[in-house]
């Protein structure tokens, strides 16, 4: 098994590599880069720039440069000093701009994981046990409203409601006068407060898909043979209903754990715009768009290693859950 | 009334029971199970009587959608929530009250049980499964779970019937997988049903069904996914077994070579109904009802005359609101018009120990009378 997770880690390797080169061949393909796009932008606050200033800009970020010359120093700095590039739009480092939204981001995202799961799961399991019972005709209800609704208008539901029950649409993650407070413990309840509707407006659609996945697989299990057998050894109910058909149920949910996490990272930016969240959606978005490509191409990689690593560890808890593919493994 | 009725037909057996007045180790009253459906009830059973004497086997031969599983698991309780059972399952374990349930022991009658009287989830009926009756399926591939080893799904039963000390139960395990002839036992146990083959997957499923030494084993065609040979060895082990442990045997099977090999008495199963019975030996050389003379007439014979194998005209009807008449009516080539369509079909003796559900052996009831006894 160790040689089988050092062998899929090594292979991680020309894997980034070979994402790298083509995140940043894509990010630059749009004809203009950043330096025309910011002398458009001048030049409707009225300043004019000359074409002799712009060719010097270029040549000071090196944008003049043809792009796989702009690719090897953008990668060999980052391999051999952690150096991500410099970000033109807000005139830092990339690695800075990651640093501070990628905690909370990531705060964000578990949190909606969790969520996702902790609900989907055994609403889920319910339905399969109560086939056709009103709780399953209601979640299945829930569930088909939960994945047909946009995520941007649930967002705004969500904030007129709270805005009407509590005085407060609950924008953004803090709340003004805790927004450069040091981290107390009521700083942390503010942040849980408003944690509440993104996490909910993220984490619905996938909690329905859910539902509907793991009662689909439920019932799957509970009609296998093996689960006759384990009823005629006099087993109880619920003891077969833990011990055979959930834990068999549950194993493909756990085994796309690590795709997940990117879902969501990459699919909660139009909520996190909506809700005015500091996380990197909106970051990403502006990037894109203003053509600042060391930053969106440092972020594009980042979200291609984390797909990368939660594969791997998806793989890994599949084998450690299902005896059959770790034998399988432990061969290879 | 049941226990004089039970003497009677013992009498006609070969062995008799080793008390007086004590029931065979399976004894089944009009059992009948129905399905409600939204077009009416499918009668997949529809009120037969077995039994089975401790140490003997009784093959249950009929074909597919006959109702000869459905009957398997009424017994161990184990059919769809939706379907209606009634009638009797006298179960006589054989052995010590003391070491019966506590629960068992105040519903006893002389050490004899009517399971039916059992809620089937409930603590009194998860004791008879596995604990004195034990049962073993069709498809070694799939009745165990891919997820445990085989040796937890062993000491499950252990655990649930016999002691609560899992080292022992883990011996005791070790000791069955030996009786059934898996090498290397100690190893094995550990291993996942995938890495055993299907033979040994049944051995080991037997290995399961028996650990906890139970009075009934049912054999749902536990050896029509094995290959000939593997078959061969399956039945042998079994027979062996229940030398040793004196169990008695329900084998379930459309395999009349099967019977031939493992059977004491055979009971032949068409449309819910047992249409004959008798001693193996007397079945295959004095077949009556026509439905097990067509059966036997589609035996490969070594030696035979050349020509097509023969086959029974038709398919099975689907017994659903199927009025008081035989079963095999409509396939029948000694039908009698006017008298097999109109009345229920009574049993009647056909030699020692040999019963049969047919017009041709018995005189039908005048006009008028009940047909239904």
């Amino acid at each position: 098994m160790i040689r089988y997770i050092a062998k899929r880690t090594l292979v991680m390797i020309p894997v980034s590599l070979a994402v790298s080169m083509i995140v940043f061949f894509i990010i630059q393909l749009p004809p203009g880069d950043f330096i025309s796009g910011y002398a458009a932008k001048m030049s409707a606050s009225g300043e004019v720039m000359d074409a002799q200033a712009l060719a010097k800009l270029r040549e000071n970020y090196g944008l003049d440069r043809p792009w796989y010359t702009q690719y090897f120093s953008w990668i060999w700095g980052i391999l051999t000093s952690g150096d991500f590039g410099y970000s033109l739009s807000y005139n830092r480092p990339v690695s800075e701009i990651i640093g501070q939204y990628m905690g909370i981001t990531v705060i964000i995202s578990l949190a909606t994981m969790i969520f996702t799961y902790v609900v989907a799961i055994p609403i889920g399991i319910l339905s399969a046990v109560k086939k056709y019972s009103f709780f399953d005709y209601f979640a299945t209800g829930v569930g088909f409203l939960g994945m047909a609704t946009p995520n941007f208008l649930f967002a705004i539901i969500l904030m007129f409601l709270s805005f009407q029950w509590w005085g407060d649409p609950m924008l953004g993650l803090f709340s003004p006068e805790f927004a450069d407070a040091p981290w107390t413990a009521a700083k942390w309840m503010d942040l849980l407060k408003h944690m509440i509707i993104p996490v909910i407006v993220i984490g619905t659609s996938n909690t329905c898909e859910l539902i509907r996945v793991m009662r689909g697989q439920m019932l799957d299990e509970m009609s296998k043979p093996h689960i006759v057998t384990a009823r005629a050894k006099g087993l109880p109910e619920w003891k077969i209903l833990l011990k055979y058909s959930m834990r068999a149920a549950v194993n493909p949910v756990i085994s796309t754990i690590g795709w997940s996490l990117t879902t969501i990272f990459t699919g909660s930016t139009i909520t996190a715009i909506v809700l005015n969240l500091p996380t990197q959606g909106p970051i990403m978005h502006r990037a894109l768009l203003s053509q600042d490509m060391y930053l969106a191409g440092s972020w594009l990689l980042l979200m291609a290693i984390f797909t990368l690593i939660g594969t791997l560890l998806s793989d890994i808890l599949l084998a450690w859950l299902d005896p059959r593919i770790r034998l399988d493994r432990k061969e290879a | 009334m049941v226990q004089t009725e039970a003497q009677q037909s013992g009498s006609l057996m070969r062995a008799a029971s080793p008390l007086p007045g004590a029931r065979k180790a399976l004894e089944v009253r009009n059992l009948r199970v129905g399905f409600p459906t939204e077009e009416g009830m499918v009668q997949a059973v529809g009120g037969i009587d077995l039994e089975i004497e401790r140490g003997r086997t009784l093959a249950l031969v009929g074909e597919s959608g006959c109702g000869k599983s459905v009957t398997g698991r009424a017994l161990m309780a184990l059919q769809p929530k939706h379907a209606e059972v009634s009638g009797e399952i006298w179960l006589t374990p054989g052995r010590q009250e003391a070491q019966l349930d506590r629960r068992l022991r105040a519903s006893s009658e002389n050490g004899s049980f009517n399971l039916l009287q059992f809620k089937p989830g409930g603590k009194e009926m998860r004791h008879v499964r596995g604990g004195l009756i034990s049962m073993i399926f069709q498809e070694p591939m799939t009745a165990l779970s891919p997820l445990h080893t085989i040796g937890d799904q062993i000491m499950e039963n252990i655990l649930l019937h016999r002691t609560k000390n899992r080292k022992e139960a883990r011996s005791i395990a070790l000791e069955m997988m030996e009786r059934v002839g898996i090498g290397n036992a100690q190893r094995r146990l550990d291993q996942y049903p995938h890495e055993f083959s299907g033979g040994m997957r049944q051995r080991a499923m037997i290995a399961m069904a028996l650990s906890c030494q139970p009075a009934l084993l049912i054999a749902d065609e536990p050896t029509t996914a094995l290959d000939v040979t593997i078959q061969a060895q399956v039945l042998e082990l079994m027979k062996q077994l229940q030398h040793e442990l004196g169990m008695a045997i329900l084998f379930i099977t459309h395999d009349l070579g099967v019977v031939a090999e493992t059977a004491d008495e055979v009971a032949v199963m068409y449309l819910g109904r047992i249409v004959e019975r008798a001693p193996v030996r007397e079945l295959f050389r004095n077949p009556k009802h026509p439905y097990t003379k067509g059966l036997m007439r589609s035996i490969p014979r070594i030696g035979g005359v050349g020509g097509r194998l023969a086959s029974i005209e038709g398919t099975v009807p689907l017994p659903l609101n199927r009025p008081p008449m035989c079963g095999f009516y409509e396939r029948c080539s000694e039908r009698i018009e006017g008298v097999c369509n109109r009345q229920d079909v009574p049993e009647s003796d056909a030699g020692p120990g040999h019963k049969v559900r047919c017009f041709l052996y018995s005189e039908p009831e005048k006009k008028g009378d009940n047909p239904h006894e």
